[in-house]
């Protein structure tokens, strides 16, 4: 009795059941392959992990890859933080073409962008050089690899941006007009505390995304070496070995950072 | 005192036509129009969201059309009363005495001093999604009345709580208004509401405004069939309760005394009585309903497939074709109208 019963509930659920296992085995395909690197490294090469964290070169490409995704993700914030509320807000002709332009960079190869890149900021195309006569030069600097992270990484802050302002009701904005608010206040005193979560997960992402930029960067500035050039580098010269320990390092700081700022934004919301 | 002038405008889905009407000072008017998209749009566009694209709005005589919003001192109350999620219900009811940089204790006193008279200071720490639909109602009320607001725009706000609540609210806004006297513009699809609560009523149907009228003129003379239509045909007839034994309520028209039920115990009253619970009959009925009112026809009209029989007592009756063959029903006949004490609804006025 029992075990029918058992049956027809295995019955039942069974698309539940069958969906769940084939579900986990992509869960099962990014877990394995990243634990199998870091498992590997921390135990059977802790001298090399350490070596690593002690070599100079590699700690400022980490540092140099943080700052510049750093930067991108602020002028990301800057620029597009008001590009997403137009677009959160208001109807236009032509709305779904801009909505389209925003997410081409996440569709087309990134060497192909760090081409794109190259070919308008090297010195000698128009732009490039306006720049370079104000001091700002791309090829190979930091700028160089700022504006590449920005190009691939803009996408993630600005859908985030917008679908966090999407999911505020524009009633609330006007009953605070109606109190008095001017339509700056009424931003600044509704709208963004409102959306400050989906901006701030917009911006992590948006970080994340120009801290894995590898493609893009290289075109336009393969020297000063941010982390997974390097990476890339040592594994072209010294193999699996040399590149490793980078790639184990570089993974363990970044999740420990994204760690620290999820518990952070939690905390900070329940205090409010 | 605030005034449209042939107002026009044009939306995705709605459209206003040439909207003209005057609300008084310390007047509740309320714009009554089936459920349709477009009654919101009205409120937004007197409150400043929109400039139309003809006409003029006046506030004290004074053209307020291209003046935003936060201007104009015109408090709003959505439906879904927005309050801001962020902010606990102090800070909500604040916020409009904080934009005009008032002194803090200034603004402590005046947050107080409304809190306590909507009965809300137990609430002021909480956050509104703890709130229940008509807690979150007076809310939103204090914070639109804190700001002393020259006009109150009312978004249909009875209409997304349950009806214990209603009947509690509604008097509360008719508490409110009369200790205030805030004009107010109040919107709504409830035809109770409006006659429990209008100085006037402005029936809208299409974008247009087709009636502005006292309530009961509304409701017994609908200047047009869909009117009558949208507000069922009632009679509605003022009167006052001049006693209440047991719950059977005496109501004086004037002209006549007419018996229902209610737990109403004085007061200047509305009584309802759908025409197709009056019977008429040529002489007086002996019969178990309480009232039966002797008048004359007045007029025959027909509605489809029945005919409504009009009275110089203010009834009206619906009747059969056959009914009015067989009882040789013609204008200026005396008949008597009769009905039970319990097809009325009486509605405190």
């Amino acid at each position: 009795m029992a075990t029918k019963k058992a049956l027809t509930g295995v019955k039942r659920h069974s698309l539940s059941l069958i969906f769940l296992f084939v579900g986990s085995l992509l869960i099962l395909f990014t877990i394995l392959t990243l634990f199998n690197m870091i498992f590997r490294q921390i135990v059977f090469d802790t001298e090399g992990l350490l070596e690593a964290a002690a070599d100079p070169e590699v700690i400022d490409a980490i540092v140099l890859t943080l700052y510049c995704s750093f930067l991108a993700t602020v002028i990301a914030a800057i620029l597009g933080t008001p590009l997403a509320y137009v677009l959160a807000r208001h109807d236009f002709l032509g709305k779904t073409v801009v909505e389209s332009v925003i997410d081409v960079p996440v569709v087309i190869p990134h060497s192909v962008a760090g081409i794109a890149l190259y070919a308008l900021f090297m010195s000698r195309s128009p732009v490039g050089g306006a720049f370079s006569n104000i001091g700002v030069v791309f090829e190979d600097s930091m700028w160089g690899i700022v504006v590449a992270m920005l190009f691939v990484s803009a996408p993630f802050y600005v859908n985030a941006a917008r679908e966090g302002f999407q999911s505020i009701n524009p009633r609330l904005e006007r009953v605070a007009r109606t109190l008095g608010a001017s339509q700056w206040k009424s931003f600044y005193k509704i709208t963004l505390p409102l959306s400050v979560r989906h901006l701030f997960s917009g911006a992590v992402m948006a970080w994340a995304r120009g801290i894995s930029e590898f493609g893009a960067v290289i075109m336009i500035a393969f020297y000063p070496m941010i982390a997974p050039v390097l990476i890339f580098y040592r594994f072209t010269t010294h193999g699996l070995a040399g590149s490793q320990p980078i790639a184990v390092l570089l993974i363990l700081i970044c999740i420990g950072i994204f760690i620290l700022l999820r518990t952070s934004s939690k905390y900070w919301e329940k205090k409010r | 005192m605030i005034t449209l002038e042939n107002v026009s405008h044009e939306w995705d889905d709605f459209s206003l036509k040439n909207v003209s009407f005057s609300v008084n000072k310390g007047e509740h008017f309320i714009i009554l129009g089936p459920t349709a998209a477009g009654k919101t749009l009205i409120l937004e566009t007197i409150a400043g969201f929109y400039v139309p694209r003809t006409g003029k709005i006046l506030l004290n005589g004074k053209d307020i059309t291209h003046i935003p919003p936060e201007k104009r001192n015109i408090g709003f109350v959505y439906q879904d009363y927005s309050l801001f999620p962020h902010m606990n219900v102090k800070e909500n009811v604040a916020f409009g005495l904080k934009m005009q940089k008032l002194p803090k204790t200034e603004v402590e006193a005046k947050v107080q001093e409304i809190m306590d008279s909507m009965g809300i200071s137990y609430l002021q720490n909480r956050l509104p999604s703890t709130l229940s639909g008509g807690e979150q109602q007076r809310v939103a009320l204090a914070r639109s009345l804190v700001i002393d607001p020259e006009i109150l725009l009312l978004d249909e706000p009875l209409s997304a709580l349950d009806p214990r609540t209603r009947e509690s609210l509604r008097e509360e806004l008719k508490r409110i208004h009369e200790v205030r006297n805030t004009t107010t513009i109040h919107v709504t699809h409830d035809q109770d509401e409006a006659l429990a609560l209008a100085d006037r009523i402005g029936v809208i149907m299409d974008g247009e405004l087709v009636q502005v009228d006292e309530p009961y003129r509304v409701f017994n003379e609908p200047v047009t069939e869909e009117i009558a239509t949208f507000v069922g045909v009632e009679n509605v007839i003022q009167g006052k309760i001049i006693s209440n034994e047991d719950g059977v309520v005496v109501v004086d028209t004037g002209k006549y005394q007419i018996r229902a039920l209610s737990n109403l115990q004085k007061g200047e009253v509305n009584v309802f009585i759908r025409p197709e619970n009056i019977i008429l009959s040529k002489g007086k009925l002996e019969s178990s309903a309480r009232n039966s009112i002797s008048g004359k026809i007045s007029r025959i009209s027909q509605l489809g497939a029945t005919f409504r029989i009009y009275m110089n007592n203010d009834l009206s009756a619906l009747v059969t074709k056959q009914a009015i063959e067989e009882l040789g029903l013609k204008v200026g006949e005396k008949v008597y109208a009769s009905f039970k004490a319990t097809a009325i609804h009486l509605i405190k006025r």
